[in-house]
């Protein structure tokens, strides 16, 4: 019983000796994956809410319907071919980030105005 | 607001893992693309995976129930239950890919048995009471387990566990009306419940896992920020839940040493029978076989419309 453990979420599930199969490739090819941006109502933006497999874009979204809005949970729907977003590398501390990290000038606080001054 | 941040020295191991560790620290989440540990990756690649195949197995205790339901209202309502549970098995899949193990290869794992899943889906379903069970029980245990999994380290499995939590209270709920209508009914409706609460309840609180003495590996979660919880804190959690929603709804729970105590301002109660779990977990539980040649059997059946929705994207494509 030594390696069990409730992790799993829906019950415990046995955590040493179960393989990842991390970098085993794909026993058949796999259908593309896409991203999921779902608008929760007008006058939002689009928000990243999850991704899924699909053969098509027209599959994409009739899946996305079916997995991300069961709830009303949105109006409109974009999915994007994962392989197509250009992304920045993930670390915050990234000097891609650092452009902006020197400017607080930017910044409304970084001006001082006399407390006597109103709506400003 | 400072002028200048210290950049991240790149390269070597040991900052690396610094870097990794100071963000566990902080209390931040740890996103795909993030340097991390090995261990931490496996580790999550195969709760997350098993947890994605829980949700996927749990489907079929309940789908047994769909075309027999008592009435439209109660069909609705299973069919959109266990629609979710699909829904749960996709924002957790998703939640693996995202650590470079794929779709099919978890599929694989999950109908070669190398990859388990929940003992708690391998107990037949005998009646309708049952479904009414499950969404009190099981998925009321589910709740305790998932939603501290919400604060979880791993931004991805956090995110999926958020959008879970949010759907499991309709299945609690749900359940737990089914009962009270049917304890509303003739006697032999009563006595049916009764009995699937027997069934269920020791089940149930196996889901936790074993008593924390057993399971070594909790510490390191926890150290990880994947699990926030021991096992025996949840069990407990649930317990003191459970106990109020039994009396009312007028069904006694099969433990003979639960009891009230003062001191601790917890419920003592007993311990499952462990051994029936681990024959469970081992493949000898009573529904194991039929329960992975049913998803297997689905898999296969479904090749062809993998096949065919692929060719047909070939041809739009070149069209």
């Amino acid at each position: 019983m030594s390696n069990l453990s409730a992790e799993g979420g829906h019950g415990a599930v046995p955590l040493a000796g179960v393989p990842t199969g991390v970098d085993v490739p794909a026993p058949e090819p796999e259908w593309p994956l896409y991203e999921v941006f779902v608008r929760g109502k007008r006058g939002l933006n689009h928000v990243h809410v999850g991704s899924l497999h699909a053969a098509d874009d027209r599959m994409a979204l009739l899946h996305a319907r079916d997995v991300y809005t069961r709830r009303n949970e949105g109006v409109s729907i974009w999915v994007v071919r994962a392989d197509a977003i250009t992304a920045s590398s993930p670390d915050e501390k990234d000097p891609m980030f650092a452009p902006s990290g020197d400017k607080v000038y930017r910044h409304p606080t970084f001006y001082d105005i006399p407390d006597n001054v109103p709506h400003i | 607001m400072t002028l200048t941040e210290t950049p991240l020295d790149a390269g070597t191991q040991a900052d690396l893992e610094s870097h990794f560790e100071a963000t566990i620290a902080r209390n931040d989440r740890i996103e795909p693309r993030d340097w991390m540990p090995d261990g931490y990756r496996r580790t999550l690649v195969r709760q997350i995976a098993q947890h994605a195949h829980s949700e996927i197995i749990g489907m079929q205790p309940e789908g047994n129930w769909i075309s027999r339901a008592p009435s439209l209202r109660r069909k609705a309502i299973l069919l959109a239950k266990v629609q979710d549970e699909a829904g749960h098995g996709l924002y957790l899949y998703s939640a693996a890919e995202t650590l470079g193990v794929s779709r099919l290869e978890l599929t694989e794992m999950l109908i070669s048995g190398r990859q388990k899943y929940s003992s708690i889906f391998n107990y037949p379903t005998l009646s309708y009471a049952d479904v009414g069970s499950i969404g009190w029980l099981v998925d009321g245990a589910a709740i305790c387990n998932q939603v501290p999994l919400c604060r979880t380290s791993f931004g991805p499995y956090g995110r999926a566990m958020i959008r879970v939590c949010k759907e499991e209270s309709f299945h609690q709920r749900q359940g737990y009306e089914l009962l009270t209508t049917m304890m509303r009914g003739t006697d032999e409706q009563r006595a049916m419940v009764q009995e699937s609460v027997d069934r269920f309840w020791w089940p149930a609180l196996m889901m936790f896992g074993p008593p924390d003495a057993d399971s070594p590996n909790t510490a390191q979660s926890m150290a990880w920020g994947i699990k926030r919880n021991t096992n025996d804190e949840l069990r407990q959690k649930f317990v003191d839940m459970s106990v109020p929603q039994a009396e009312a709804l007028g069904v006694t729970l099969p433990d003979p040493d639960l009891a009230w105590n003062d001191e601790r301002a917890h419920y003592d109660f007993g311990q499952p029978d462990w051994d029936e779990f681990m024959q469970g977990v081992k493949g000898n539980g009573p529904c194991n076989a039929q329960r992975l040649a049913h998803r297997r059997r689905a898999h296969e059946d479904g090749a062809w419309v993998r096949a065919a929705a692929t060719a047909f994207a070939t041809k739009e494509a070149t069209a």
